[in-house]
């Protein structure tokens, strides 16, 4: 119990896991001849990724690029200038906190119908749905991040008379960008969500969403399950992309640095 | 950098208080109803003086050091800084602050934390290079500029931060308690090192210690203070030289002035 | 104490956003008034047009006192077993929610534990579950129907619940898993110096240790299972609970169906985890503990 955990281990446990839970999925397929229409086997799934890349890759770009990635930066960057602005003014901070906070809690994707009626059968209203979504998780992390740094630091800016901006720039901002980024890791997997429900009140006849609701139709269930799979590669490689960026850029914060 | 041994000889006799601390008192309002932090404290502390301020916890030691500095206002009586008031000899960067614990950003480099004032303070980007080199080699860090704080230990970090209050050379160096987190050994030599600072630089030094052979060390002046109102119980002047090896902590002197800070610190106890 | 101090910010706050949403309602329904006065050949008055936004029965932005009243004609004038009763709809949406809320534990605090008490569970778990949360659930959400379907269960709770548990499990899991693996060296130290067994130590040390961080992600949880339930109602077609009116009033052209469920789904939540979190009080002062 007292071993750690040898990078090797770290990589086959994981990977061996999924294997396994894989071979006994498709072995049960197989010995219990579940329908098709009901679970296909993995090597179905692959068969169907394989068969139709051009349909599932214009999915992905109206779904992620269009309509997730819109959204995400849209409502990233205005979280977290609202939370800029606003936390110059102890007042409003005070009366934002709390409702912000209570927002980031509700199902905001129950605005997704409202959206598409707002903005349209295509990637707008998806990217709507995303930036609302999104809004919340990075003002409230973001302004907690501003106010995470200890009072020992603040006097240290005063010391040398440093004004706002100073302080913000050379203090603040830096000690918030851990926070920032947990916001950003929330937001990622908000972000396919949004674009994804979006979908399935009104599309283009292409999008993940889209496709989910109309092979499912069909009972074409290999493809549900191969827009599943693309859909959960794009969810863990965001991910993943976000916390390689993270570990880059605040390198010095305990938890990165292991 | 001036010569030493003269400066210590010929200091005028009417030379106005760097530091002129009149009456002053600070009333904290709190649930409980007022803590008195500070009651009339009278202080004159000149230039080139090392003053330590040493008394139990909740004497109002660092709270008067944090008056000076201009980060709490006192409630009464008046306080001047080279004839300004806090703030203003703030905003004219008069001071260094040291805390207890480091404070570096772990997100600077050793380099880039000395650098913070001087980029704050707009100095140019020559001049913060040539004064960055300087304080390092100062507090012996030379070579350790690239490095991350975290990557030091913890009593290099506290000589990191006290080159980070040298590098715009305010005249007056606040230091709150800067080894009470290490251990006996590194504070030894750190205290060495800021004596043999003090001598090279000429700044003027107000120290906070809970420790009475710190204080006895490193003082031409130790106030005494005691709790419940914070205030100033005794002022020990030291006549010890200038000039003081570690080992002078055994000389008979030097048992004297602390025997009668400890008695001081006893009298305020009982009082 | 705190609350009373920031009432007044709060307050001002959420008038400020009324305002704004009273502003955005007249501009952005006038158009469909300017239209009908173009076709009616009137020239219509600010006053006119201004009175028009706050009344359409099909506006693009219904106003506040608008979405007010609907709410108030679907919740206490409508009979409760009415299917138009957002009470009606919301209990069914809260029965999910509590459903999944409550196999959410289940499933969190029985990971945490293997993950905690098994190196090879922690192992290969641990990735699976973070990656678990950054699979969108939705798409996922029509298999779950079809095989929950299959596996025999009747009704459309069954998935609903699973989709909101699957959200809610993951602040559970992790706080557990800090809670559980929250005892330092010298308290196990000192069990071992009593010769208790694995069993004992899990018991009599890491359970109560984790307590505090188990009452702790109780309200994250709720929000989360509650997220879940309406996601689940959205994605897999319901024909009942808030997601559902949503679903109806987005096919029927009705926004202020849509607008009604919406915001009761916005006070369920606040209700739930107020609720959430004042039991939670209760039973921290309860066993005496105190917060994370």
């Amino acid at each position: 119990m007292n071993r750690s955990d040898t990078q090797f281990e770290r990589i086959a446990y994981p990977v061996g896991f999924g294997l396994l839970v894989l071979l006994l999925w498709e072995i049960s397929v197989r010995v219990f001849g579940i329908s098709p229409a009901l679970l296909p086997a993995p090597s179905a799934i692959g068969a169907a990724i394989a068969g139709s890349v051009p349909i599932l890759w214009g999915d992905w770009v109206q779904t992620v690029i269009k309509g997730a990635m819109n959204g995400l930066w849209m409502g990233g960057i205005a979280g977290v200038a609202l939370a800029l602005v606003i936390d110059r003014f102890a007042f409003l901070k005070q009366g934002l906190m709390p409702v912000a906070n209570f927002f980031a809690a509700l199902p905001i994707v129950g605005l997704a119908p409202i959206m598409v009626m707002w903005f349209g059968f295509d990637w707008h209203s998806k990217a709507a749905v995303v930036a609302i979504m999104v809004f919340f998780p990075m003002l409230v992390n973001t302004l907690g991040g501003l106010a995470a740094t200890d009072s020992m630091q603040r006097d240290l800016m005063r010391t040398y008379s440093a004004g706002h901006i100073a302080t913000l720039l050379k203090l603040r901002i830096p000690a918030a960008l851990p926070f920032v980024f947990n916001g950003l890791k929330i937001a990622t997997s908000l972000a396919l969500i949004g674009a994804i429900v979006a979908e399935y009140f009104g599309s283009p006849i292409r999008g993940m969403g889209f496709r989910i609701t109309t092979e499912m139709g069909r009972l074409a269930t290999d493809m549900v399950w191969a827009e599943i799979f693309i859909s959960a590669l794009t969810g863990t490689a965001l991910y993943g992309l976000v916390a390689l960026i993270e570990k880059r850029v605040t390198f010095w914060h305990p938890s990165q640095r292991g | 950098m001036t010569d030493l041994t003269t400066s210590e000889a010929e200091r005028p006799a009417m030379q106005k208080p760097v530091i002129d601390v009149s009456g002053v008192d600070l009333t904290f309002q709190t649930n409980d109803g007022p803590i008195h932090a500070l009651k009339d404290v009278n202080l004159e502390i000149n230039k080139g003086d090392f003053v330590s301020f040493i008394g139990p916890s909740g004497c109002g030691k660092t709270t008067l050091l944090r008056c000076i500095a201009g980060l709490e206002t006192p409630t009464g009586g008046t306080l001047t800084v080279n004839g300004l008031s806090p703030n203003e000899a703030r905003k004219a960067r008069s001071y260094g602050y040291v805390f207890q614990a480091a404070g570096l950003y772990p997100w600077r480099t050793i380099g880039g934390n000395v650098k913070l004032p001087l980029e704050i303070m707009g100095f140019s980007k020559e001049e913060q290079i040539r004064r960055v080199r300087k304080v390092l080699e100062l507090v012996d860090l030379e070579g350790f500029e690239k490095k991350y704080p975290w990557q030091l230990s913890g009593g290099m970090q506290q000589r990191a931060s006290i080159a980070r209050a040298l590098a715009f050379d305010a005249d007056i160096l606040l230091m709150d308690e800067p080894f009470g987190a290490l251990d006996e050994i590194v504070r030894d030599h750190l205290n060495e090192q800021v004596l043999k600072l003090w001598a090279r630089t000429e700044k003027t030094i107000a120290f906070v210690t809970h420790s009475i052979p710190e204080a006895v060390y490193l003082s031409t002046k130790i106030v005494v203070m005691s709790p419940r109102p914070g205030r100033i119980t005794d002022i020990i002047e030291s006549p010890l030289p200038k000039e003081r090896p570690l080992d002078i902590r055994d000389s008979a002197e030097f048992i004297e002035i602390a025997h009668r800070v400890r008695d001081g610190l006893r009298a305020g106890h009982e009082g | 104490m705190k609350l009373r101090q920031s009432a007044f910010p709060i307050l001002t706050v959420i008038a400020a956003l009324l305002v704004v949403w009273y502003g955005a309602t007249i501009k952005m329904n006038s158009t469909w008034t300017y239209d009908q006065a173009a076709r009616a050949g009137t020239e219509p008055s600010f006053s006119e047009v201004v009175s028009d936004t706050m009344q359409q029965s099909r506006p693009l932005l219904p106003a506040p006192h608008q979405v007010v009243s609907e709410l108030w004609k679907t919740t206490v004038e409508k009979k409760i077993t009415s299917k138009r009763s957002l009470v009606y709809q919301g209990i069914i949406t809260l029965k999910t929610t509590l459903w999944g809320f409550t196999l959410g534990i289940f499933i969190g605090v029985s990971l945490a534990a293997i993950i905690v008490l098994s190196r090879v569970g922690r192992l290969s778990l641990m990735p699976w579950a973070i990656i678990s949360q950054t699979i969108p659930i939705v798409a996922l959400a029509p298999m779950i129907v079809i095989l929950s379907n299959a596996a025999g269960a009747g009704t459309l709770l069954v998935p609903k619940a699973i989709i909101a548990a699957y959200l809610s499990f993951f602040p559970v899991m992790v706080s557990m898993v800090k809670g559980l693996s929250s005892p330092d060296h010298m308290q196990l130290d000192l069990l071992r110096t009593y010769g208790a067994r694995p069993n004992a130590v899990f018991w009599k040390l890491r359970v109560p240790a984790s307590m505090p961080y188990f009452f702790a992600s109780l309200k994250v949880s709720v929000a989360a299972a509650f997220v879940g339930a309406v996601v689940g109602e959205l994605s897999t077609s319901a024909i009942a609970g808030l997601g559902a009116r949503m679903l109806i009033g987005s096919q029927f052209g009705e926004p202020m169906i849509m607008w009604a469920a919406l915001f009761a789904a916005a006070i369920l939540a606040g209700l739930l985890i107020f609720t959430v979190g004042g039991v939670e009080k209760i039973l921290r002062r309860a066993m005496g503990g105190r917060a994370v």
